[in-house]
């Protein structure tokens, strides 16, 4: 099974693929969406009777489909919180605003098969009622936008958007809106705020939930590019056909990023769940494995933010066995299978499925100073919690990587970092956090010994002693400008 | 549609109809069981869900908070009231998970914080849900404040010693409550502006800043001016005025009283007075007919500054700049302090409050029926109007006030910049409006007919009545704060005291009786209006009144309708309504 599968990505990477219409649908594109709009309405078994919009988000939701963004969230479950009585439009936004360090999978589909998430997205949209539809695309992806803007165009003159399409009186207007730039940005309320021309700072919840307090204060769908694009296939194979990729609760494909010390880094579609973590690593097929004579210290295993896996490490999960009853079995670090759930069990998260491989020619120390520094660069500042400790985090580790660090520094990350995640009003608290406590956690041996030996240099140069730090942001803490 | 309103001279409206019953919900908080409305009114006074923080206060529990304020929109983003919770837990079967005992489970947040647990909640944007427990005071809800205080702390500068706020910062107060006197933060401070000129009346210190956003979400939802935001971001985040040095509008002073730290302070206040010394005394801006309530803050007989008060039926808590900053002409130095009489000879020689109050009694004893006219101000009080009322009945006299008109705005500024018009209006001195008998009084000096005018706290002479009139009249009773061309003109003055440097009450705009308070002593021989007044009265009416302000306010309120049933030690300090 530890071969790639190809759905989203089966055609773009084919040689003569264009990111053009006519290319797209003499690949059979735009057939989705023609039997989407053709759904009739569905007779269910205890008399009640579904309109096709409603049969389809039922598709959607008996797919399994889990959103490909970061946090795994059902999408069908995310539809069905959509307040459909206010009276008020509803929205759908795609989040394009891809910019976890390390992932880079998004961006793919966006340059090469524009038509495929514009599909997907006319797909949802009618599926939700949605009359008019933003792409949220990161401001640093300009040739992505123009491609949106010019397959919006193509999509617009064949009749698959704007008014009346198909011919069966539905209208659907898509803009693509530009990003200026942060991190934040792909927060979902962040994105709202940022939509409606503000200061992405995310959004309190309660009460303001994007199904019932969206963009402008209306019922909004946020949904990930990847997401979008399976509706498509799952409309096309059906819902059942659909779960069968997969692993029961971690159904379809996903795009994983890898990157970091493999031999081939890259993007890789495959069945969740039916790849593990050492497969995708060490597999001809996925990253063929490490650079000559390193060996594994470490993954990142979903997004830079996602908690570290230790090499050697083995997990206790729960696995039903051949009588039905859930038993813990031991599962070594590299025969995790690559998924929701399984990595949830591990203590971490497959995120936005982007791994990071570290061997063991990395310093810890170093890169969570790397981690943490752009994690203080992008933490928008709104809440006390984060806006100070992701740079207090920064600080701290920034000193350890340039000789002021001291022994003391491993509790000194883990306090400040323990009293920033679950306090603050987005998830970015975690993301803050969670490396710099994983990290520790996991490594802190070399952490300790990289304190010991600052303070160890320090005793001996006493007296001549001069700032080491090369930064002076760090030091000086003078104003930023961004 | 409902029924037209009633006319105004109608005495008692129809009682309003029975409140629906109120839907509560039952939570507890520190252990403490309680009944919660299941809405309350939000920052514009709608109902919305009542949240945690309501909760508690009604408990009588207060959760310490930074951002939040009644009468803003809600931000959540100081993190400063997160509190441990709990709520019954519910089974897979959608029933409540029971203890052993029978109670129900309560599903609480851990710390320190797992993932998949329950975690703190912000108590100002959190609704509550029945048999939610909020522990107010739990380990778990100590350790998230103090971290939070610790947070906010390592980039504040420590300069409470020569900050304006010292003595009343939110940060120092949660500090010594919730804090730790040390700190672990080894690290170089962030460094931001200081001394930023914000506007005309505000500077801005960002590093004291906390970023909790008050100011930001008062100019923009109360004041109706968008001119603050944030630039940067991050640690360095740092509020700013679009336009630097314009944010200007009328209300910018209350973000002063808002931020919750040194941060933005009063060129008016900074450097001044440490807060501390400060004496506060309840009164009312006297700016305008709105009557904003206010704290005075005066220390040895000078007055440093005004600050609202809050009064929902008035100001809410705010006020406008141009009447916060109307107090520097009570201590100038050319108050009227000396007690004046035209002496024979022509000129002018201070005399004491008896011989000067025993010649105004007899000027006003001889004259004759209609010889006197009244022109009194709309800046004096009820009592002093009541008092001068039954001088002028006595004598058959016209009387009126002068109107002092101006721009209203959305927010307070009245467009009467009368503090009491109502007043003179329910005390039978003038009609409603002003200025008609003007006219009558002007002509019947320039015709002969009226050879005595008493006038208190009005210059005359840019009310029509010239000196050329008054140089025609037999007596001139005058009474006022500051000099101008009558007073200049009397022929007897009587030094009058501002409303900080007495008691009295006044009528605003809308018709709500309110009183003031004594701060600060009137300035050389200067006296009370009331005191003498009722001297006078006594000694031309022979009618003794009360020597205390409580005692005449009682008797005027059982001779004047308006204010009929009414008791000075029953006006509570946000004041009554009354019929207008």
């Amino acid at each position: 099974m530890s071969e790639p599968f190809k759905l989203i990505l089966k055609n773009l990477d084919e040689p003569g693929y264009t990111p053009d219409i006519g290319c797209y649908q003499r690949h059979g594109g735009y057939e989705a969406l023609k039997r989407a709009l053709a759904m009739p309405a569905r007779d269910l078994a205890d008399g009640k009777k579904l309109s096709p919009q409603e049969a389809l988000r039922e598709d959607v939701k008996a797919s399994g489909l889990r959103g490909r963004g970061g946090a795994g969230f059902s999408a069908g479950l995310k539809w069905s919180f959509v307040d459909r009585r206010s009276g008020k439009p509803i929205y759908l936004i795609c989040n394009a605003d891809e910019s976890e360090p390390g992932t880079f999978k998004d961006r793919q589909i966006l340059h090469k098969d524009p038509h495929q998430l514009i599909e997907g997205m006319i797909i949802s949209c009618w599926a939700n009622d949605v009359k008019l539809a933003y792409i949220y695309i990161r401001g640093e992806m300009p040739h992505a936008a123009k491609l949106l803007n010019q397959a919006l165009k193509e999509a617009r003159a064949a009749g698959f958007l704007g008014k009346n399409i198909l011919g069966t009186g539905y209208d659907l207007e898509i803009h693509v809106h530009r990003g200026a730039g942060a991190y934040i940005c792909g927060e979902e309320t962040g994105l709202i705020e940022s939509l409606e021309g503000k200061r992405a700072y995310p959004r309190i919840k309660p009460p303001y939930f994007p199904a019932v307090l969206g963009l402008y204060m209306c019922p909004t769908i946020v949904n990930n590019v990847e997401t979008l694009c399976h509706v498509k296939h799952i409309v096309l194979m059906g819902p059942a056909e659909y779960a069968k990729l997969g692993t029961p609760n971690n159904t379809g494909t996903r795009i994983v990023s890898l990157s970091g010390d493999v031999q081939k880094p890259g993007y890789y579609e495959i069945q969740v769940g039916r790849v593990t973590l050492g497969e995708l690593i060490f597999d001809k097929h996925f990253g063929g494995g490490l650079k000559p004579g390193r060996s594994l210290k470490a993954i990142i295993p979903g997004g830079s933010s996602s908690k570290v896996l230790k090499a050697g490490e083995v997990f206790k999960l729960n696995r039903k066995g051949a009588d039905g009853q859930m038993t813990k079995v031991d599962v070594p670090l590299l025969d995790l299978p690559y998924d929701f759930d399984s990595l949830q069990q591990a203590g971490t998260m497959s995120g936005s499925s982007a791994i990071i491989v570290l061997d063991d020619s990395r310093s810890m120390v170093e890169t969570l100073g790397n981690l943490s520094e752009f994690y203080a660069h992008e933490s928008c500042g709104q809440c006390t919690p984060c806006r100070e400790g992701a740079l207090w985090l920064a600080k701290a580790t920034h000193r350890l990587c340039h000789g002021e660090g001291r022994k003391a520094d491993a509790d000194y990350l883990t306090h400040i970092a323990q009293n920033i995640q679950g306090r603050t009003i987005c998830a970015f608290g975690e993301a803050a956090s969670w490396p710099v406590l994983s990290f520790v956690k996991k490594f802190r041996d070399e952490f300790e010994a990289q304190g010991a030996a600052d303070e160890a240099a320090h005793a001996k140069s006493q007296g001549t002693s001069s700032p080491r730090s090369s930064d002076p942001r760090m030091t000086a803490g003078s104003p930023q400008t961004h | 549609m409902s029924a037209p309103a009633a006319p105004s001279t109608t005495p008692a409206p129809a009682p309003a109809p029975a409140a629906p019953p109120v839907e509560t919900m039952t939570v507890t908080v520190n252990g403490k069981t309680v009944q919660v409305p299941k809405t309350m009114p939000d920052w514009q006074g709608k109902p919305a869900p009542t949240t945690m923080l309501q909760a508690a206060k009604i408990a009588g529990v207060d959760i310490p908070h930074y951002c939040y304020h009644d009468k803003l929109p809600v931000a959540g983003n100081c993190r400063m009231c997160l509190v441990e919770f709990g709520t019954p837990m519910i089974g897979p079967d959608r029933k409540p998970v029971l203890n052993e005992d029978g109670t129900p489970k309560i599903a609480k947040s851990v710390l320190p914080y797992e993932p998949g647990t329950p975690r703190g909640a912000i108590a100002c944007a959190t609704p509550i849900s029945p048999g939610m427990e909020i522990y107010a005071n739990s380990k778990a809800t100590q350790q998230m404040r103090e971290s939070v205080l610790e947070s906010l702390l390592i980039n504040h500068p420590l300069d409470c010693p020569i900050c304006d706020q010292a003595g009343e910062c939110k940060l120092q107060e949660y500090s010594v409550q919730h804090g730790k006197a040390g700190s672990q933060f080894v690290e170089a401070k962030v460094h931001k502006p200081k001394a930023v000129d914000l506007g005309p009346r505000i500077v801005l210190d960002d590093e004291r800043c906390i970023l909790c956003t008050r100011c930001i979400r008062f100019t923009r939802d109360i004041a109706g001016d968008d001119a603050l935001g944030i630039v940067n971001r991050g640690s360095y985040n740092t509020i700013s005025a679009f336009k630097p040095g314009h944010f200007d509008n009328n209300y910018t002073l209350n973000t002063v009283d808002l931020c919750p730290v040194g941060a933005l302070t009063s060129k008016d206040f900074r450097f001044k007075m440490r807060v501390w010394f400060l004496k506060e005394t309840k009164s009312l801006c006297t700016s305008c007919g709105t009557g904003c309530n206010i704290t005075i803050g005066s220390r040895e007989g000078a007055i440093h500054r005004y600050e609202p008060r809050e009064n929902d039926a008035v100001n809410g808590p705010w006020m406008c700049d141009s009447g916060r900053l109307n107090y520097r002409w009570v201590g100038r130095a050319d108050r009227l302090k000396e007690v004046l009489r035209l002496s024979a000879g022509g000129t002018r020689e201070r005399v004491s409050w008896n011989a000067a109050l025993e010649s105004a009694a007899l000027i006003l004893t001889q004259a004759p029926q209609g010889s006197v006219a009244f022109v009194v101000s709309g800046r004096q009080t009820n009592e002093e109007l009541f008092l001068l009322k039954k001088l002028a009945n006595h004598t058959g006299a016209l009387t009126d006030a002068v109107a002092r008109d101006g721009e209203p705005d959305r927010l307070l500024v009245s467009e009467d910049r009368n503090p009491n018009s109502n007043g003179v209006r329910l005390t039978g001195m003038a009609f409603t409006e002003f200025g008609f008998n003007l006219l009558k009084i002007a002509d019947g000096i320039a015709q002969g007919r009226i050879k005595t005018l008493v006038v208190f706290g009005e210059d005359v002479t840019r009310a029509g009545i010239g000196a050329d009139l008054l140089a025609k009249l037999d007596a001139l009773i005058v009474s006022d704060i500051l000099p101008n061309a009558t007073t200049a003109a009397a022929t007897l003055l009587l030094p009058g005291a501002a409303h900080a440097e007495k008691r009295g009450t006044f009528v605003n705009v809308k018709g709500r009786l309110q009183k003031f308070h004594k701060a600060v002593e009137a300035p050389g021989d200067a006296r009370a209006e009331w005191e003498f007044l009722h001297g006078l009265v006594h000694s031309l009416t022979g009618q003794n009144g009360y020597r205390t302000i409580e005692g005449l306010f009682n008797q005027m309120a059982a001779e004047v309708p308006a204010f009929a049933g009414l008791e000075w030690a029953r006006v509570g300090d946000t004041g009554v309504a009354v019929q207008i």
